[in-house]
């Protein structure tokens, strides 16, 4: 061969064309390309879906301001809502995952990387479809006609009599389309979970991430499943003359509200979990110690998973339930907080006596414990039901679910970002910046949403597009507002840090932080079938292990 | 290195010592803004100054909810910060590890069980407050109301003396001395919607095909505010509530005149006739004529209250005149439509509404 030929050669193996990347990319069956897609993709929400929010906290500036007309300011707060949850919260925690619990288990891939891709494809088919509402809705004149029912989407309002055109249809159709996404995905990762553990990795001896998932997973089989049943009869009642939600012809509008709340609740607790997965990697590693009560810590996980399927009418105090349906959904609400609990006493345990290290994903790690200890106090206020009939629907209960939201799980997933960063590209995102973020995005939360339960004390309620003057509510709206500011000026310090530090950051190494799972034996980014032999391991901490061959986990589990 | 790291476990403390201070002090200050809020004519509509026994029996419970959680945060609060504090890596040079500790069984036994102890006291002191305020026994001498929500109006049905009004409800103060508690039953006309007065009661849902039903018992007299709390449709905000809680003599007089047919005096003939030949009928009544219409709010005595457009402006000609002519630039997406009179028939048609005292 000439010395050209090879030239060529050499140089078409560095400088594709940008086709055959995208080709790669759009083809791809691999977790950790889907994962880094999955993630992707909801940054892009993330960033639409703020924007929306950014729309809503200026029209709520000050009392009667007309930034936005009613109309508009429905559609905002019913795609803000449906977008952070469906394209944001859930395929992010998914690209995580997938990205990740292939390699914590030390398999090659996921148990059925085909079906891997049409999960991923679905939900962002779904997305896409979600916002081509804007001009699809009834055609593409005035501010276009997005859903305006609210993310529950509650009947009648979603009857024909009452949503005419095809908006409530987007609404329904895309989140069906990317529900059976979800599905896919959760038996996707239950069945990696089961079967493609590497020898000598017991179920006892899975991390806790791993764990957690699998529990994750068995919940969006039990949750998205009577959603996506009920969407189709919202579909049959729109469409085939069909009266299940249909109040003007004998239907049920409260059938409806069971439906998406058996839906709803265990959804917050699919959103949560897998952040609290993420904490009980990131805690113990910052800490130098191993996490505290294993054994408890799934127990508990697995209780949360059965109790949260039992809470869902805490949603509906307000419907005019007797009072033994009531009682019984405060007693099951609050015994949700006890495993809860225990998980934050646990790492509490996890940090005591170790040696804190507060680099980044700690900072944030350290975030999350906070408002998440206040989220589950003020959540436990509206699992009170007479408390639920004043605060419930209130301004009070949007501060409880951002806080859960944000506070929790959008802390705990920044924290995973700048912990997983370098594995998933070789190269660490800036300290520097990550303080900045870290504390801009802080006092940005806490401006925001602590002064927002105040209004919910004094009779505001949620979903208003605009407030009389005189009830005491503007200041704390005004406040609301600037916070909201400085939490975009947080996110865009993040969304630098990700450029620069994905161009010119910090070579990262295979095991920056000195960790104890498997991803790190691994190089960064790990090769597309990840481990040159597949590993073997004896302990919870196969890493440690090999750090320490004289005093290893083994002897201890 | 080390200083590096100093100064982060500083940040550490003030990053949740700064914001948990805000909040605190936050709920703190609205505490006192809503005590000392004296008792105008139009109160903070606060569910920290109840004024009714279902509101008080709510408060009284939140005040241990809230005393029992603010303690749980401050246990856990300390440990946190102490553990921050105590157990910051002060050597980050040194390789070695702290002791490995996987766990201890007597600790988990302690905050489990300590959590589950909280969880029943909250539960029972819950129970008791649910039945008290969901299973009262409707007294003989109760007020009964109908409650309809339309979008984005209220209707009030008195059964008990065969009148109907709209948006501004009227209910007798009940003392202890002589209760007459009112029970609202609530109903739907379209969509859901939800009763909310926080300083009478806790809100209650209205919703089609469904009858609920609520209490309250106010102990002071006023003007109590409130709005609908379940999304309803475009105009949901502006679906305001005010409660009027009158003197047993003050009720008295003003059921009387409800109960009065319309202001028949052939005084603006002319806008009347404007009123019953275009379609304002078919939507409104007016108690003693031809219209009859039940889509939208009875006029019959609409001089008797003190705002129009379900609370969204002041019962004056001024925004009468601009709600015939152009609902949307009070209440845009109101179901009202704009009746496009001339400008004489505009001003009959207001005098004449003026008459409807």
């Amino acid at each position: 061969m000439s010395s050209d030929a090879m030239a060529i050669r050499g140089a078409a193996a560095v400088y594709r064309p940008w086709v055959e990347t995208l080709h790669e990319w759009l083809t791809t069956v691999d977790h950790k390309r889907l994962g880094i897609l999955y993630i992707l993709y909801a940054l892009l929400f993330l960033f639409i879906g703020g924007i929306e929010a950014m729309i809503m906290r200026i029209q709520l500036l000050r009392a009667h301001n007309d930034f936005i007309s009613p109309q508009v300011f429905n559609r905002m707060f019913t795609m803000h809502g449906t977008t952070m949850i469906f394209f944001v919260a859930m395929p992010i925690l998914f690209g995580f995952a997938n990205y990740l619990v292939p390699l914590m288990i030390g398999a090659p891939d996921m148990a059925f990387p085909r079906l891997n891709a049409f999960s991923f494809w679905l939900t962002a088919f779904g997305g896409f479809l979600l916002y081509f509402s804007f001009v699809g809705g009834s055609g593409l004149y005035g501010a276009g006609n997005a859903p305006d029912v609210g993310w529950w989407a509650y009947a009648p309002l979603t009857s024909r009599a009452f949503s005419p055109g095809h908006s409530s249809d987007y609404w329904t159709i895309s989140l069906l389309v990317s529900g059976f996404g979800s599905v896919a995905t959760a038996i996707n990762l239950f069945a990696t979970i089961v079967c493609m553990r590497c020898p000598g990795m017991k179920l006892s001896r899975m991390p806790l991430f791993a764990w957690l998932t699998m529990v994750m997973s068995g919940m969006v089989l039990l949750a998205i499943t009577p959603l996506s049943a009920a969407q189709i009869m919202l579909l049959i009642d729109r469409y085939l003359g069909g009266h299940f939600f249909d109040t003007q012809a004998g239907g049920s509008a409260t059938i409806w509200m069971h439906f998406f709340w058996i839906f709803g609740h265990p959804e917050v607790y699919i959103l949560i979990i897998p952040c609290f997965a993420f904490i009980s990697e990131i805690v113990p590693v910052f800490s130098r110690k191993p996490i505290f009560g294993y054994p408890v810590m799934v127990g508990a996980t697995i209780c949360i998973g059965f109790v949260s399927v039992s809470v869902w009418a805490h949603h509906m105090f307000t419907i005019g339930m007797n009072s033994y349906a009531n009682s019984f959904f405060v007693l099951t609400t609050m015994a949700v907080g006890v495993p809860t609990g225990i998980k934050i006493f646990n790492w509490i345990g996890t940090m005591w006596g170790g040696k804190l290290q507060f680099r980044t994903p700690m900072l944030f790690s350290i975030g999350f414990l906070f408002q998440f200890l206040i989220a589950g106090l003020t959540g436990f206020m509206l699992g009170t039901a007479p408390l639920d009939w004043q605060l419930g629907g209130s301004y009070f209960v949007v501060a409880h679910f951002h806080y859960v939201i944000v506070g929790g799980i959008l802390f705990a997933l920044f924290g995973a970002f700048y912990y997983w960063f370098p594995k998933i590209t070789g190269r660490m995102l800036s300290e520097g910046l990550g303080k900045l973020h870290f504390w801009l995005f802080l006092i940005g939360f806490h401006l925001t949403f602590d002064f927002m339960h105040i209004p919910g004390f004094l009779g505001m309620p949620r979903r208003i597009y605009t407030y009389e003057p005189g009830r005491g509510w503007e200041i704390w709206n005004l406040i609301s507002t600037v916070g909201a500011f400085v939490q975009a000026i947080a996110i865009l310090v993040f969304v630098f840090n990700l450029v620069i530090s994905y161009f010119w950051g910090k070579e990262a190494g295979n095991d920056p932080w000195d960790g104890w799972t498997l991803e790190w034996s691994t190089s960064s980014p790990p090769p597309s079938y990840n481990f040159l032999k597949i590993p073997s391991v004896a302990s919870r901490r196969p890493l440690w292990d090999l750090k320490h061959p004289e005093d290893p986990d083994c002897n201890y589990e | 290195m080390m200083s590096w790291e100093r100064n982060a476990a500083l940040d550490v403390v003030l990053s949740s010592v700064v914001p948990v201070c805000l909040f605190l002090g936050g709920v703190m200050l609205t505490a006192q803004l809503c005590l000392a809020a004296p008792s105008k004519q139009e109160p903070v509509p606060s569910i920290l100054d109840p004024r009714s026994t279902p509101a008080d029996a709510i408060h009284h419970l939140s005040l241990l909810v809230f005393g029992i959680t603010i303690l749980v945060f401050l246990v856990v609060f300390t440990l946190l910060i102490y553990v921050i504090v105590r157990f910051r890596d002060r050597d980050a040079d040194s390789r070695c590890e702290p002791a490995q500790v996987y766990g201890s069984t007597q600790i988990e036994l302690a905050w489990t069980v300590i959590p589950i102890l909280i969880v029943v006291v909250l539960f029972l002191a819950t129970a008791r407050v649910i039945h008290a305020i969901q299973d009262v026994p409707k007294p003989a001498e109760a007020l009964e109301v109908i409650a309809i929500g339309h979008q984005f109006w209220w209707e009030f049905q008195y059964p008990g003396y065969g009148f109907v009004t709209a948006n501004e409800l009227h209910i007798p103060v009940s003392y202890p001395t002589s209760s007459r508690p009112t029970f609202l039953k609530l109903l739907s006309a379209d969509t859901d919607h939800s009763f909310w007065v926080p300083q009478l009661a806790g809100k209650t849902d209205l919703i089609p095909n469904r009858e609920n039903e609520m209490w309250m018992d106010p102990h002071h007299t006023g003007i109590f505010l409130g709005q609908c709390a379940q999304f309803c449709g475009t105009q949901h905000a502006k679906m305001l509530l005010h409660v009027s809680v009158d003197s047993p003599e003050e009720f008295e007089v003003w059921i009387r005149e409800q109960m009065q047919s319309a202001n028949q005096s052939s005084e603006e003939a002319k806008g009347k006739r404007v009123f019953e030949t275009t379609a304002c009928v078919n939507c409104h009544t007016v108690a003693g004529t031809g219209a009859a219409g039940r889509f939208g709010p009875d006029l019959t005595h609409l001089m008797s209250r003190r705002t129009i457009a379900a609370g969204a402006a002041n019962n004056t000609a001024e925004s009468l005149k601009l709600w015939i002519q152009n609902p949307d630039a009070i209440k845009p997406g109101s179901l009202m439509p704009a009746m496009k009179l001339s400008d004489r028939d505009l001003d009959d048609l207001v005098r004449y509404l003026g008459t409807l005292r």
